[in-house]
Formats: C-alpha cells, sequence, structure tokens
C-alpha cells in the first residue's frame, strides 16, 4: 500500500462521506413535507384538506352521523368563540351549514387563525369542507363580533364503524407585534 | 510512509502551547479530547449535584424552579455532547491507527479543526449561563414550542453552539471512516480489526447520518424564531409534533452512538483479563451493525404518549424490543469469553465487568419502557431518569473509565496506581447504585421527572439518591489524581503492559513514541 494510492482513497472516501451528510442534512428538511403527505395520504394526526371540497352528489339517507363541533382558544387568545351548535345529526353526502360565533373581547383590532382537527384521525379524509372560515384569516376589530360561516359535509365512504365524527378548531392568535399590544409576550403568539 | 521515515524518527512534539494548538499529531489530539471531555464531565458533573442538592428534601431550599430547569438542560446537553462523545473521539483518536498499523488519523489538519471547535462551542453554550433571561431552559431535547416560541432569547446561541459540535463530531467521523477504510496495514483485514475499532467505524457511519438531521432540526427552530417560518407552529400550518419526530431520528440513533464505543472497549478489555480470545467475534460486529440499523426504525418509543395511532404504537413497540436480540447476543458472548478463563480483577476489568452487569439492568429497564401501553404510566417519570442513567453512567462513562485505566499505561509509559484505581471503582460503583436504583422506585410511585420540588413520599428515597450522587461525584476526584500520579511517578510499564494483551498496539513501546507505524507493520 503506497502514501499515493492511500491519498487517493481517501479523498475519494471523504467525497462519498461529505455527499452523504449534505443527503442527510436534506433529509431532515425533507422530512417536513413527507410528514404533511404521510399524515394526509394516512389521515393520522387529524390533518385535514385545506382546501374547499365539491359538494357530495349522493346522499345515503339511511344512515345518520353524530357530527360534534368543538371550540378551542389556543392558550393567550382573548377571544369568545364558540359553534352556534355543538352537536347535530346528519346523514353523509347530506350538507350541513353552521357558523361559530368569534368575539374579540379586547379593544385592539386582532387577526385569528383557527386549524381544523378531526377525531377519530381515520374519520379525517372524510369530512369535507364546502366553505371554511378556516380556509383564511380573520381579522376583527376591538369589541366587535361576527358569524363565521361554516359548510360542511361527511362523505358517504365514511367507514361503517365509525359513529361520531369530532370537528375541533382551535384559534390562534397571529395578530403582527406592531398592530396590538394585547399578546403576553414578545415573540409568543406569532 | 516510506520516504518520511527517515526524517520522522527523532522528531518529537513541539514545545510549548503552540504544540497543542497547531498539532496534527493523532496521540495529541486524543489527550486533548480526553482532557477536555474530562473537564466537561466536572463541570455537567456539578450541574448535577446542583440539582440533587435541591432534590435532597421537598421544597425549595438552594435555587429557583426556572435556574434547576436551566441546570437540567445544560447537564444533559454537557454530559451528552461535551463528555461522553468528546470521550470516545479522544479514545479513537489515540488508539485507531495502533490498532489498525497507521502512522497517524487520514486526515491530521482537519482533525487538529474538529477537535478546536469544541472549545469554542461549549464556551458559547457556558456564557448563556451568564445572559439575560438565563440559558436554555427547556431540557436537553428542546421539544418545540419550548424552545421556540417560549424559550429565553439565549437559545439563539444554543443554536449556534449545537451547530458547532456537530460539525466537530461530522469531521471526526468523516476522519474514522478514511482512517479505518484507507490506513490499515497490510494483512489486516476488515474481519481481523479490533472491535473497538469495528464499533467505531459503524458509530461513525451512524454519526454521518444523524448529526446533519440535528443540523437540520435546529436549523429549523432558527428559523421559526427568526425568520417567522412555521415548522413547528400550529397556527402557521406546522405541526409541534414533527419536532419531536425530526428530533427522534436524531436522538435515538445517538443514544446508540454513546453506546457502541462502550461495547468495544469492553469487548477489547474482557479478553485480556479473562486470558482468552472474544467469544463469536463475527457474531459481535453483526449484532453491533444490527443495532445501528434498527436505530432508525425506533424512534417513536420516545413518544409513545403524543397520541400515535395504534398501528404505530405496535410497530415501534416490536422493532424496539427487538433489539435486545442484538444486545442479548453481545450480552453472551461477553459472558462466554470469561467462561473458564483465568480471570484477575485489576480496575479495569472491574469497571468492564460492572458494565455488563449495570449496562444490563439499563438494558432491562429500557424493555419495559418499550412496551407501549406500560410507557403511558412509565413516561416522564423518574423510572426513565433510571433507565437512561443505567446505560449511560455505569454504561458509557464506566467503559470510558475502563478503557482509560486499560490503555494508561500505554499513553504515557507508567502503570497507575492499582490500589488507588480500585477505590475509585468500589466508591463509583456503590455511588452510582445509590444514586440511580432508587430513582426506579419513585419513578414507578409516579414522581415526574424535570422538577425541582416533589411530594412528601418520596423524600426518602431522594435523600439517598442525593448523599448516592455526591459520593459518585467526588470519587471521580480519586480518578483525576490517579491519573496525574500516574504520569508524574508511576512505575514503568512494560510494552504489553497486560499480562492477556492482545493486538498491535501492544507491540509499540510504552509509552508510545510520537511517531508510530511510520513503517506499516505485518500482520498475519
Amino acid at each position: 500500500m503506497s502514501t499515493i494510492h492511500n491519498k487517493k482513497q481517501t479523498g475519494k472516501t471523504v467525497k462519498w462521506l461529505i455527499i452523504g451528510c449534505v443527503l442527510m442534512f436534506g433529509f431532515g428538511f425533507a422530512l417536513v413535507p413527507l410528514y404533511d403527505v404521510f399524515c394526509r395520504v394516512t389521515g393520522l394526526n387529524g390533518k385535514v384538506d385545506l382546501t374547499p371540497a365539491k359538494p357530495s352528489l349522493v346522499i345515503d339517507n339511511a344512515r345518520s352521523v353524530k357530527l360534534q363541533l368543538v371550540a378551542v382558544n389556543n392558550e393567550t387568545m382573548p377571544w369568545e368563540f364558540r359553534p352556534k351548535v355543538a352537536i347535530t345529526r346528519l346523514s353523509p353526502g347530506a350538507m350541513h351549514q353552521t357558523a361559530y360565533l368569534a368575539r374579540n373581547l379586547t379593544n385592539k383590532m386582532m387577526i385569528a387563525q383557527a386549524v381544523p382537527s378531526v377525531s377519530p384521525s381515520e374519520a379525517a379524509p372524510f369530512v369535507q369542507k364546502i366553505n371554511c372560515f378556516c380556509f383564511k384569516r380573520q381579522p376583527l376589530k376591538g369589541n366587535a363580533e361576527k358569524w363565521m360561516p361554516l359548510v360542511v359535509s361527511i362523505d358517504p365512504e365514511l367507514p361503517e364503524h365509525i359513529h361520531t365524527v369530532t370537528l375541533s378548531y382551535t384559534l390562534f392568535d397571529i395578530t403582527p407585534d406592531d398592530l396590538s399590544t394585547v399578546t403576553f409576550r414578545e415573540r409568543g403568539s406569532l | 510512509m516510506t520516504s518520511s521515515s527517515a526524517s520522522t524518527h527523532h522528531h518529537g512534539p513541539a514545545v510549548g502551547l503552540s504544540r497543542w494548538l497547531y498539532t496534527t499529531n493523532h496521540k495529541d489530539i486524543g489527550t486533548l479530547y480526553l482532557w477536555f471531555s474530562f473537564a466537561m464531565f466536572l463541570t455537567g458533573g456539578c450541574m448535577a449535584l446542583l440539582i440533587r442538592a435541591e432534590l435532597f428534601q421537598p421544597g425549595l431550599q438552594l435555587i429557583q424552579p426556572d435556574f434547576f430547569n436551566q441546570m437540567t438542560t445544560m447537564h444533559g446537553l454537557i454530559m451528552v455532547f461535551g463528555a461522553v462523545m468528546p470521550a470516545f473521539v479522544g479514545l479513537a483518536n489515540w488508539m485507531i491507527p495502533m490498532m489498525v498499523g497507521a502512522p497517524d488519523m487520514a486526515l491530521p489538519r482537519m482533525n487538529n479543526w474538529s477537535f478546536w471547535i469544541l472549545p469554542f462551542a461549549f464556551s458559547m453554550m457556558l456564557s448563556t449561563l451568564f445572559m439575560e433571561g438565563g440559558a436554555p431552559n427547556f431540557g436537553w431535547t428542546f421539544y418545540a414550542p419550548l424552545s421556540t416560541t417560549y424559550a429565553p432569547p439565549s437559545v439563539t446561541f444554543f443554536i449556534f453552539a449545537v451547530h458547532m459540535m456537530g460539525i466537530s463530531s461530522i469531521m471526526g467521523a468523516i476522519n474514522i471512516i478514511a482512517t479505518i477504510l484507507n490506513l490499515r496495514a497490510p494483512g489486516m483485514s476488515m474481519m481481523k480489526l479490533p472491535l473497538f475499532v469495528w464499533t467505531w467505524l459503524i458509530t461513525a457511519f451512524l454519526l454521518i447520518a444523524v448529526m446533519p438531521v440535528l443540523a437540520g432540526v435546529v436549523t429549523m427552530m432558527l428559523m421559526d424564531i427568526h425568520f417567522g417560518t412555521s415548522f413547528f407552529n400550529a397556527a402557521g400550518g406546522g405541526d409541534p409534533v414533527l419536532f419531536q419526530h425530526v428530533f427522534w431520528f436524531f436522538g435515538h440513533p445517538e443514544v446508540y452512538i454513546m453506546i457502541l464505543p462502550a461495547f468495544g472497549i469492553v469487548s477489547e478489555i474482557i479478553p485480556t483479563f479473562a486470558r482468552k480470545r472474544l467469544f463469536g467475534y463475527p457474531s459481535m460486529v453483526y449484532a453491533t451493525a444490527s443495532i445501528a440499523l434498527l436505530s432508525f426504525i425506533v424512534w417513536a418509543h420516545h413518544m409513545f404518549t403524543v397520541g400515535l395511532p395504534l398501528v404505530a404504537e405496535v410497530f415501534f413497540m416490536f422493532a424496539t424490543m427487538l433489539i435486545a436480540v442484538p444486545t442479548g447476543v453481545k450480552v453472551f458472548n461477553w459472558v462466554a469469553t470469561m467462561f473458564r478463563g483465568s480471570m484477575t480483577f485489576e480496575t479495569p476489568m472491574l469497571f468492564a465487568l460492572a458494565f455488563v452487569v449495570l449496562f444490563t439492568i439499563g438494558g432491562f429497564s429500557g424493555l419495559m419502557l418499550a412496551i407501549a401501553p406500560a410507557d403511558f404510566q412509565y413516561h416522564d417519570t423518574y423510572f426513565v431518569v433510571a433507565h437512561f442513567h443505567y446505560v449511560l453512567v455505569p454504561g458509557a462513562v464506566f467503559a470510558i473509565m475502563a478503557g482509560a485505566y486499560y490503555w494508561l499505561p500505554k499513553w504515557c509509559g507508567n502503570y497507575y496506581n492499582e490500589t488507588m484505581g480500585k477505590v475509585h471503582f468500589w466508591c463509583s460503583f456503590v455511588g452510582v447504585n445509590i444514586t440511580f436504583f432508587p430513582m426506579h422506585f419513585i419513578g414507578l410511585a409516579g414522581m415526574p421527572r424535570r422538577i425541582p420540588d416533589y411530594a412528601l413520599q418520596f423524600a426518602d428515597f431522594n435523600a439517598v439518591a442525593t448523599v448516592g450522587a455526591f459520593m459518585f461525584g467526588f470519587s471521580q476526584l480519586i480518578f483525576l489524581y490517579n491519573v496525574i500520579h500516574c504520569i508524574r511517578k508511576g512505575r514503568q510499564a512494560s510494552s504489553e503492559v497486560w499480562e492477556g494483551s492482545h493486538g498491535l498496539e501492544w507491540t509499540l513501546p510504552s509509552p508510545a513514541p510520537y511517531h508510530s507505524f511510520s513503517e506499516a507493520p505485518k500482520v498475519k
């Protein structure tokens, strides 16, 4: 084994190892979209599609599914936030029109974003939102209130053994810092 | 190798500070790594003692909760990245070239760089203790959003320190792989490599695979904190659970990075003092490789309680239990090596034996934690703390101690004081068990980890654990004294050092000359 041979070999080894490092660094970031795709495909984690769905053409009147609507305020969110009707029964395929109340309890202008989640996660791919306030940001002036519309239906393909579907919205405060001083932490809520 | 041998024969080290700053010699760099890691071991140990002192009694006595959190965080980070990992890299630097018959590491200049990054990384990390808002207080696992939305401002320095440690580890790993693959002496085939070299080769590949992922996850944190992205922020469409997946994709292989070289050290020491060849050498190699491969598909067992679907819980539970098989192979091979051997019990052997027994206890508590339904009870309790300290302290740290005692006469040419070594061993052994064994009980009884105060019924076991921790901590000073004593005025060691020693490093004189194997040795 000569020194020159070693140097060449070593250079090659190092080259491959550096390529490996760069690829693994990229893989770390690739995990982000992979995780999202994985959750969306399998419906794990209750992640749901955030794009509007088309209304279903078939209505399965033989079945009736209990739909629970839940509202959660993320810790520092000082709004009143609740569904108009918390529990309804509907047939798969039928459109259900309802709304959530949002009332800004502060006297500053604020912007909110609702993030949905479905339980059981197996049902997530079958909850179809034809129109949802979660599709866009919701600005609200101080002390103002509004009914935020929601049109939802449940796909008739929903597995037979699921009788109850819970659709939960968590409301986050996404007001930029310069717009308001109501947030408790400097970076806390963005 | 041939052209430079004449000029290097009488070429010793430079004198003074520049020897250490500019050195590209694998032995010098190994020494630097080892001293650095010992300094970090004492630093992290002081933090551990502060934690234990606060937990001596229920209620708040010494430190405030926020500082307590900073101590648990810094203790973990310093022990993992500052003490255990650099100690193994130091041992690799010293031993791998001598074990494979190489004149030095393959990339000596990069070797210098990968060491000298570390003191800067840890100065930056430790400096956060003096910053406004305090040091990182979110646990060594730095889960988002604790480490992003709710982190103290010093988190940015923490992120850069982690980046630097990552770069240092990756460079070290590249160097080790290049050395093992390309600089072996003629006749040293892969299946003749000493086990310490094999385990380090596999560890280095793990480092290459996961340290970039760690760099990636802290970069995402940095972007979430400063550049308005939402990788881990649910309001912006991100997901905090994603953080845990990416972190543990790094984190689980990381815990094997901290134990595989320990397996290697123990596999060197036991045959020497049992005066027998290692039982089942090929199965040891394959078992190490299987543990490394399995480490990539078990990460979510750290996350059983985040709300994984049933199918994932079951998969990760069984995949985790599968690791017990190759680990069992190793333990049985060590026992079989000792079976009917003519054993003697010098300090390295004592540490190696304690490693086998206590690591196995840690392995068993790991198996208990792997059972997903049981983990819902154990999660985030002191049972977990007991488990990972059993595999890391009497596991990784004891193996490092064993290795240090075993090779010390080769490094400095003198024997350490055997009596002092044995005193050190017994104090450490008793101290470790008094510290960590009661934690199993308080964990099963429900005491959560990472809290400065606790319910009264946990008081007695906590007091016992604190006494043990101080005993273990202070007995490390015996080790420090013994090493200094050994360097200064120990008894002259022979080349073989130990009666049953085997391998290329023992064919060199003691102390090993500054330049060794400038002419490659022939391996039969």
